[in-house]
């Protein structure tokens, strides 16, 4: 039965999304497809032949077939950067939110507008801010950043869009893939690896030891074969993550058609032989013994990032850099000190899902760390895992008369930007006045803070799998998880201590009784 | 001396089979628990299941045997010779006195064993039978509506506790097997089935 599920999962996924990537390789897919199955080659629109001279032409003549595409991507997260979460009643997304790497975007939208789906963050090369920015502007979503197959594409920095055959790119698109995605989830926060931990240019072309679905060799899945879409929307959430999936396998018209869990596939008893293992999936997120390292690729990803050092100048009063063996930089001017790793065993926590941020603007707790985000999770709640975490953490500017953290303006060519004038009091100005924050007190100083990434990507086969005792051990991965009994781990110290003597008692009395026996017969043979 | 027959082919199937059992349960439980490393967790914790079905197995076999047979009998404590049989393995054994107590098929063990194995059978048995199933069925609580009322950690801890006094029991065992004269004299009569006793006079 399972294997049927499987199955009718794995047809529908291949008429689907799954094989896309595969489609101009020549080889076959797992039916024996080859070549591309999409019904449309655009090489043979007239309408895409160009010249364009940017991108909003571009797309303009994009939604002239597909009339409702912008409206689709207008509503996601993606364009509005905007997200609502209905159970904690925060506003996220990255308009609202603030992160331990570079913090918020605002006021950085010449570098931080490059991720947008759109295009006009920088009329003229002069970025505006988000106040100003037209969201209604249906020629201004971006589909060539996604749908691009020639790996050409590119904004150019001073304009969003701009590349040399326009035209070529947009004849060739396609559906989307690792490298379109990549483009900006796998370089989050600055640089190739730096956030996720779990996401780096290593999932371009992947084995099948870092990742068992993505194996270019191999099953070869996209992002979006577990990522579903639908009208642009796309399945999965970084703010509210389903940390149990209570469906199981997706079957078309019974479920919600969503597969970013292993559940959506795998169903609820993945391991066929192992039925301990398929109750451990009761209380154990698959990643925790699936993803067993993170940054597992050979690049490394951030783990601690101390702005509190930047603005330092070398002795002829000039910004300089240090970098580590591996070429990875240690300490910058402009932003500080970092640390990287690379294969670190996660951090483990019951996680329900329910994450809590610390906004710009809101009281900042008394805690230290702070933390940037509070993950909800216990052992008695049965809706929460065990689930395998990067924890990032650093030292971030905060405001210590109001007691809350700072949006600080980093990129920019103008007169206050921190990584061209070093200056922490005038590039919190101005990345306070972007939103309309007019609390700073004047005084800054830097607090630190951790935050949660739960680890979903870089997917392990069995054989990588972590074993046991990984955390079955007296001092193994969960040994941080109290108020629950494991086997292996946990001891009862008291009875152990009295069983152990009772053994010896038993024992010690048998071995006196012999020799006394052996002493008295020595004695009276005598 | 002459040897009595003693011990039925089931008895001594069953006893074997046990002894070599137990000794594979606590090695692996006691690796389980995270005592030492022997097997691996994971293969101890295969072996412990496969082994503990198969004890299961022999004591419902044995229970059975023991009331079709009427040998349950052979368990109901008494004090008659007890001290005698306390004061003979404390001070008689060393000075060469015979055994106050005389074996026979219908009254197999002396006393003090009598007293010995019925702890075994309604003490340590149970509690280990017991715990390990529910341990084994943890999963399954909420289903059969024990959620409520257990926690690992106690059915953990009673299996453990079980597990000492089976070492413990498991150690005198052993050595009182050799408490005798010729010192295999127990072992031989366990395999063959014969014991000799002092003829009666």
């Amino acid at each position: 039965m399972r294997t049927f599920f499987l199955l009718i999962v794995l047809a529908w996924m291949t008429t689907g999304t799954a094989f896309g990537a595969a489609d101009n390789s020549g080889s076959p897919d797992l039916f024996g497809r080859i070549g591309n199955t999409s019904s449309a080659d655009h090489h043979k629109l007239a309408i895409l032949q160009g010249p364009f001279k940017n991108g909003p032409q571009v797309t303009k003549v994009c939604l002239t077939c597909h009339t409702e595409s912008a409206k689709h991507v207008m509503a996601t997260k993606h364009w509005t950067w905007n997200f609502s979460n209905k159970v904690t009643g925060q506003n996220l997304g990255k308009l609202s939110v603030l992160n331990s790497f570079c913090g918020s975007p605002h006021s950085n939208w010449t570098v931080c507008s490059d991720c947008h789906v759109g295009y006009g963050w920088k009329p003229n090369g002069i970025p505006i801010d988000a106040r100003a920015y037209d969201f209604t502007n249906e020629s201004n979503v971006d589909c060539l950043v996604c749908h691009d197959t020639t790996g050409e594409y590119h904004k150019s920095p001073e304009d969003g869009g701009q590349v040399f055959d326009l035209a070529e790119v947009a004849m060739s698109v396609g559906r989307t893939s690792r490298k379109t995605c990549g483009k900006c989830h796998f370089f989050g926060g600055g640089g190739d690896g730096v956030k996720h931990g779990d996401m780096d240019s290593s999932l371009y072309s992947p084995n099948r030891s870092l990742d068992v679905h993505m194996h270019a060799g191999g099953l070869n899945f996209n992002c979006t074969t577990c990522h579903t879409t639908i009208g642009h929307q796309i399945a999965g959430s970084r703010y509210t993550p389903k940390a149990k999936d209570l469906h199981g396998i997706d079957v078309p018209g019974w479920t919600d058609a969503t597969r970013t869990s292993c559940e959506s596939c795998h169903g609820f008893t993945p391991h066929p032989k192992h039925p301990r293992l398929n109750n451990h999936a009761r209380r154990v997120a698959c990643q925790t013994c699936h993803i067993p390292f993170l940054a597992r690729g050979g690049k490394k990803t951030k783990i601690w990032w101390d702005w509190s050092t930047a603005t330092r100048l070398n002795s002829e009063g000039k910004p300089f850099s240090e970098k580590d063996a591996d070429g990875y930089e240690t300490y910058t001017s402009q932003k500080g000190t970092f640390r990287w790793a690379s294969q670190i065993v996660p951090e483990y926590f019951w996680f329900n899902g329910l994450i809590q941020y610390t906004l710009p603007g809101d009281p900042i707790a008394n805690e230290r760390p702070l933390k940037i985000n509070n993950i909800s999770g216990s052992y008695g709640d049965s809706g929460s895992r065990i689930w395998p975490f990067k924890v990032m953490q650093g030292k971030q500017a905060y405001d210590p008369v109001q007691h809350k953290l700072l949006i600080v303006h980093t990129a920019g060519d103008d007169d206050s930007a921190l990584w061209k004038h070093f200056n922490w009091d005038k590039a919190i100005k101005a990345g306070m006045a972007s939103v309309n924050d007019t609390s700073y007190s004047g005084k800054y100083d830097f607090v630190e803070t951790k935050m949660y990434w739960p680890a979903a990507h870089m997917v392990a086969p069995v054989a990588d799998a972590l074993k046991c005792t990984e955390c079955h051990s007296r001092n193994g991965r969960l040994a941080n998880l109290t108020g629950f009994y494991m086997p292996g781990r946990d001891r009862f110290p008291l009875m152990d201590t009295l069983g152990w003597i009772l053994v010896a008692i038993v024992s010690i009395g048998s071995l006196s009784h012999a020799a006394l026996r052996i002493y008295f017969d020595v004695k009276e043979r005598r | 001396m002459k040897k009595v027959f003693i011990y039925s082919s089931f008895e001594r199937f069953w006893h074997w089979t046990q002894a070599a059992l137990i000794v594979m349960l606590m090695l692996s439980g006691f690796e389980i628990h995270g005592s030492y490393v022997l097997w691996g967790f994971e293969k101890s914790v295969q072996l412990h299941r496969h082994l503990a079905w198969g004890l299961i197995v022999l004591w419902a076999f044995a229970i059975f045997w023991h009331f079709t047979t009427g040998n349950w009998r052979q368990y109901i404590p008494t004090t008659q010779k007890l001290a005698e049989v306390a004061i003979y393995y404390t001070k008689g054994i060393f000075e060469h006195l015979p055994h106050p107590y005389k074996l026979t098929k219908l009254r197999k063990h002396n006393p003090l064993q009598r007293l010995a194995y019925l702890f075994f059978k309604l003490i340590i048995s149970p509690a280990t039978w017991i715990s390990g199933l529910l341990y084994m069925y943890f999963t399954e609580w909420t289903a059969w509506g024990l959620a409520g009322y257990l926690s690992l950690f106690w059915v953990a801890g009673i299996h453990t506790a079980a597990a000492f006094l089976m070492m413990a029991f498991f150690c005198g065992h052993v050595y009182m097997a050799f408490v005798c004269s010729p010192i295999t004299a127990h072992i031989r009569a366990m395999i063959t089935g014969y014991e000799e006793v002092e003829e009666d006079e």
